[in-house]
């Protein structure tokens, strides 16, 4: 089992399906269905051979494991991969919430559904290699080509405004991007090296690190999103199919957070010293500023894509804490945000399927016809908001907690976030499902149907198992997260003594 | 045996809660009371065997919740005299009101969730009063906020009710967000949350502070830097302390934060018998006391205490005096004996607030859901100016009320008398500087809680009858199952104070409390106040006579008084009537200027400001020339994938060709 490619094998699972289904003429209801059936049974494969991963992974090992290295291209790029205790459950978390798209676009998605299959698949392939990459280059080739499939499932299967919605996604990304490639050339001519294990152990001079974490900051910001480069987001969400909305919130938001404890923090710690203010004053922005917004929505999915930008302001603010608590939280919460948010989309996806829009005013008293709905639907609210008992209150816990050891400012107006993420939340619930069932076209509308429960049920179990018992998580991040913070303090001591020297 | 307490609840959710539906309202309702029960009588069995025995502090852990770094936090139960004593209240209350429900509710179609969340509420309240460390009581705390939610929206038809629910909810939340930063302080300062490692470090700083060293130590060396200041030791503890006691402010409805309390009584009234009278809204008065250890440190934030304890038992209760919705009378009366407790808490009396707050929980029970009896009774009539006349219709619901309204005024050796009178004794025998103001605020206040019970009951019970015909053919005695909690209740309303007088507040004090309630060296008011003077001893008696007396005069002798004074002094009466004007500041202040600022900053600062000068701006130049929609074949996708490409290209070739040093 040790020399087993287990990393490779669950990267490129999903491609054999996507070949399977290319081989099949896209022209008739049998072959869509067929499509339709592969592409779960590829996905749930992939799944269930990643759990492997989580089987076979050593908790006490805080370094890089089932670590696959081969030459590429002779020119000292490498095809290597391995996950540590940071990136291990990203990947658990992307082949579990594939298998959840692919089932949740069963009905909703009838034209090319064999490309869009195709485009499922290839993301995943794309997005698990994101997280095993250790060369660096593996890993801007994953992290910029998971862009491609996620364009076209906005702008070729997204609403009215797809255009405009995929241009600025495309804008923003490129730009963040460009800065990252020329980042990891100057970051090769400094050290020499792409593989990441031998940059993590690489001391960049303190002069070059702010120009390299700017650019590095540029791409995953945007990414993340952080306040201001998060307006794509918004639109992006309202156009994308449900699925679509589900794997961007879940998974793509995660890049960004993964790349600052990736890079960021280890690589240049001095930089990530120095700009830690300015993360926290955007992240406090972004917390409040993005809950006010949210408040007044009147489109459903923009309001849920609105509240994700204010819950990733929890994640970088406690990534640059860089504690315990701060990262710990922040990768706890990324995984939450993950389950919980993709969650909310696929509860937005099931009153789209029925009444074909997302206004929140054409709803209200959906409690009257869809008791399982509303039940559903009130605990991921009530995880959104982070009460305690669910898994969206152990991340915000942390990741408060952690900031307020750095710095107590930032930590009372995050922690308003609490209040204004009620706010928010509590009214829509009250406006969607709440009250009487007073119009006239939600008259028949149904409950649940057994795929959708199928769906649904899951997410909401795990969102209350992992927020009484997030141990699992804990154990698995517990060890990466101490080495991570540990060097940079050791870097950190370093630069201020040669510093001192000078 | 403390596990099932804590459970059982628990389990009776889940059954009404999943199964509710396919195993009917029948069993759903006897299968959580009944779980219910047995909590309630094993919470005796214990209060009894324990409460009395050797008392050390038990601590049971069930389950590891989080464990981060320095951070160490259990599932577990902490069994101690204070522990026991909610347990009884709880439990006991709770169950009553299961039982109490099974008929109040019984034309509901929707009783399997109805009870489902009843015993929701009892577990996240039993989570609450059991915790051995703050997170777990924040999860406690949050899980009643939960809870109560659920309830007041019961009637989720009602856009009022569900307006309330929501309003509870934030509102809670705001005092949570100080709750929240408390819990963060107190870990930074002690390295932990759990109660003991807590109290330990606390009693250290007790020790340094009273051991000369006290200033130089104390003063000195900042030991947290809060929004800017470097805080001393006593600073940090002040800070945190009043932050925490912002969460009591929430839950408990002090002034400022009490706005959600009466728009409670949307829920059905058993709820708020429960909830919002004998439980949850007395878990900010528990978590100070269980906090005593730590407020002992810090004058400056008890005097805090007092303060808004006494200003908010005046100002609720002069509220009350004009309502005339019965449930919200009562309200504003539960809003006002919180009050009290906090002046307890506030001048170091915390057996007498705990007292206070065991007793209240029996005899305001029994108000509410005498009340609800009424409610019952008159076809869901809650104003008191449509009642009247009833006393002969249904004169066990009006005779149980009174037995309600005698404790509540503290009718001499009924229980509010012993702990109404020790609260404002102690208030008397305090030391701090509002402790004064805390005696005369609360002494007011008596006379003004003697006059609106009085009218309560007159009002509803007395005089012609002012209900239609129609109403009066039908008002009817209430159903034996809702009797008998109202029994027991008035039991607990007439004898709790004298039976527990002696271990809460007298002799057996020491032994009773050991440590669960902890009084800092210099802190002798309960020695003091059993030193006060008698006619001090005497006057909240002679204001609940004088409160009975005008109500009398004002409601039987002549009714037309009360319409006359409210147009003479019609200013103070719409003052009064409009709750000192709360809500309508509130909405101007916050609700109307965040949903503005929201706006402004969707439509100004995203919409107007990002996305014009970023995407948008460049977009319209680029938009000129690529204005095709996507698709697969065409577009600026390819021309995206091509220049990532070329740019790999460009890397891998410079990489192979030149840059390699």
């Amino acid at each position: 089992m040790t020399d087993w490619p287990i990393l490779s094998t669950v990267t490129y699972l999903p491609l054999v399906g996507a070949a399977l289904i290319l081989l099949i003429r896209d022209d008739n209801e049998a072959a869509r269905r067929n499509i339709r059936n592969i592409a779960l049974f590829a996905s749930i494969a992939t799944f269930i051979v990643s759990l492997f991963i989580w089987i076979g992974f050593d908790p006490a090992n805080a370094g890089f494991q089932m670590v696959e290295q081969s030459a590429w291209l002779g020119t000292g790029i490498t095809y290597h991969m391995g996950v540590d205790g940071i990136s291990m459950l990203f990947v658990i978390l992307t082949t579990f919430l594939i298998p959840i798209c692919i089932l949740a676009s069963f009905e909703s998605v009838e034209k090319r559904v064999k490309e869009y299959m195709v485009a499922f698949l290839v993301l995943e392939t794309l997005v698990v290699g994101v997280f095993c990459a250790l060369d660096i280059v593996l890993f801007y080739v994953f992290f910029e080509g998971s862009l491609i499939p996620m364009f076209l499932i906005i702008g070729v299967w997204g609403g009215k405004r797809r255009v405009y919605a995929s241009y600025k996604f495309f804008l923003y990304t490129f730009l963040g991007s460009v800065l990252m490639l020329v980042a990891i050339m100057a970051m090769y001519w400094t050290a020499g090296t792409t593989s990441i294990p031998e940059l993590l152990q690489f001391q960049f001079p303190v002069a070059i690190q702010p120009w390299l974490w700017f650019a590095f900051f540029a791409s995953f910001a945007v990414k993340m999103p952080m306040w201001p480069v998060h307006t794509w987001l918004p639109d992006a969400h309202v156009e994308a199919p449900t699925a679509g909305s589900v794997i961007l919130a879940g998974i793509l938001l995660k890049l960004g957070g993964y790349g600052f404890l990736r890079f960021s923090l280890p690589m240049f710690p001095v930089a990530s010293a120095d700009f830690a203010p300015l993360v926290y004053t955007l992240s406090v922005v972004a917390i409040i500023y993005t809950s006010l917004v949210a408040l007044m929505q009147e489109d459903i999915k923009k309001l849920i894509a609105y509240s994700s930008v204010a819950h990733m302001g929890f994640v970088t603010m406690g990534i640059f804490a860089v504690n315990e608590q701060g990262v710990q939280g922040a990768i706890f919460q990324m995984l939450s945000h993950g389950l919980v948010s993709g969650a909310l989309f696929l509860c937005v996806g099931v009153v789209y399927d029925r009444m074909h829009t997302r206004e929140i005013t054409a709803y209200g008293g959906l409690v009257n016809r869809m008791p399982a709905y509303a039940t559903a639907f009130l605990i991921l609210t009530m995880a959104n908001v982070g009460l305690p008992g669910t898994s969206g209150f152990v991340g915000e816990f942390l990741t408060l907690l952690g900031v307020f050891r750095a710095n107590t400012w930032v930590a009372i107006f995050a922690t308003t976030g609490v209040i204004w993420s009620a706010a928010y939340a509590l009214w829509l619930y009250r406006r969607v499902i709440f009250g009487a069932l007073e119009k006239e076209n939600l008259r028949s509308i149904l409950d649940l149907s057994g795929r959708e429960k199928v769906l649904l049920y899951p997410l909401v179990a795990l969102t209350i198992f992992f927020g009484v018992y997030p141990s699992p998580v804990f154990d698995v991040t517990t060890a990466s997260v101490e080495k991570l913070l540990s060097s940079y303090s050791a870097a950190l001591q370093a630069a201020q003594s040669v510093a001192l020297a000078q | 045996m403390y596990q099932a307490i804590v459970l059982l609840p628990l389990v009776g959710f889940l059954i009404a809660g999943l199964f509710g539906r396919s195993i009917g309202a029948k069993a759903s309702e006897y299968v959580t009371s009944s779980l219910l029960i047995v909590a309630a009588v094993l919470s005796w069995i214990a209060f009894i065997s324990f409460g009395f025995g050797e008392g050390e502090t038990l601590r049971v852990t069930m389950l590891r919740w989080m464990q981060v770094g320095s951070l160490d936090i259990d599932w577990s139960l902490r069994i101690d005299r204070l522990t026991l004593v909610m347990l009884v209240v709880v439990n006991t209350v709770s169950a009553l009101v299961h039982v109490y429900s099974i008929g109040y509710m019984h034309h509901d179609p929707h009783r399997p969730r109805f009870f489902a969340y009843l015993s929701l509420f009892t577990f996240a309240m039993l989570m609450l009063v059991t915790s051995n460390n703050l997170v777990q009581m924040f999860f406690g705390w949050e899980g009643v906020g939960l809870a109560s939610y659920l309830l007041i929206g019961f009637w989720y038809k009602k856009p009022s009710a569900s307006a309330a629910a929501m309003k509870a909810f934030i509102v809670n939340r705001v005092g949570d967000f100080g709750f929240a930063l408390g819990i963060f302080g107190l870990f930074v300062l002690f390295g932990s949350v759990n109660f003991d490692t807590i109290f330990a470090g606390a009693a250290d700083v007790a020790g340094r502070m009273a051991g000369g060293e006290g200033e130089a130590a104390t003063a000195g060396a900042p030991v947290l830097v809060f929004a800017g200041y470097s805080l001393s030791m006593a600073g940090a503890l002040t800070v945190i302390c009043l932050l925490l006691f912002m969460g009591a402010m929430g839950k408990s409805a002090q002034l400022g934060l009490h706005t959600w309390l009466p728009d409670a009584m949307e829920g059905p009234t058993p709820v708020s018998a429960l909830i919002h009278a004998a439980t949850m809204v007395t878990a900010g008065v528990f978590m100070l006391a269980r906090m005593s250890p730590v407020f002992e440190l810090s004058h400056e934030a008890l005097t805090v205490v007092t303060f808004v304890g006494a200003t908010t038992a005046f100002f609720a209760a002069t509220v009350g005096l004009v309502q005339n919705d019965i449930k919200r009378v009562i309200a504003y009366s539960t809003c006002s004996q919180l009050g009290y407790m906090f002046v307890a808490l506030g001048v170091g009396a915390y057996g007498a607030a705990i007292f206070h707050l065991f007793t209240h929980a029996f005899f305001k029970a029994l108000l509410f859901l005498g009340a609800g009896s009424v409610i019952h009774a008159v076809s869901d009539e809650q104003d008191m100016r449509n009642m009247g006349g009833l006393r002969k219709h249904i004169p066990i619901t009006y005779w149980m009320m009174v037995i309600g309204t005698l404790a509540l005024t503290g009718f001499p050796f009924t229980a509010g008398y012993f702990s109404k009178d020790a609260i404002i004794e102690s208030a008397y025998a305090g030391h701090n500087s509002f402790a004064a103001y805390g005696f005369g605020m609360t002494v007011i206040a008596a006379l003004l809680t003697s006059f609106y019970s009085w009218r309560l009951i007159f009002m509803t019970f007395h005089g012609k009858p002012r209900a239609s015909h129609e109403v009066m053919h039908h008002v009817h005695e209430s159903p034996m199952v809702m009797l008998v909690p109202l029994f027991v209740l008035a039991a607990g309303a007439l004898l709790a104070g004298l039976l527990f007088e002696p271990y809460f507040l007298g002799e057996g004090y020491e032994e009773f409390w050991v440590s669960a309630l902890y009084s800092g060296a210099e802190n002798h008011v309960l020695h003091d106040m059993h030193a006060t003077p008698f006619l001090i001893g005497l006057l909240p008696t002679i204001m609940m006579v004088i409160g009975l007396v005008l109500a009398w005069l004002f409601y039987i002798r002549s009714p037309q008084t009360p319409a006359r004074i409210a147009e003479r002094h019609s200013g103070l009466y719409k003052f009064l009537l409009n709750k000192w004007y709360f809500d309508e500041l509130y909405d101007v202040l916050f609700v109307r200027s965040a949903k503005a600022l929201g706006r402004f900053l969707w439509k100004k600062g995203d919409v107007g400001t990002i996305d014009r000068l970023g995407p948008d701006g460049i977009s319209a130049r680029v938009l000129d020339v690529t204005d095709r929609v996507v698709r697969l074949q065409t577009g600026y996708l390819y021309h995206y994938a091509f220049a990532m490409l070329i740019g790999v290209a460009a890397l891998v070739t410079w990489m192979m060709f030149g840059g390699a040093r």
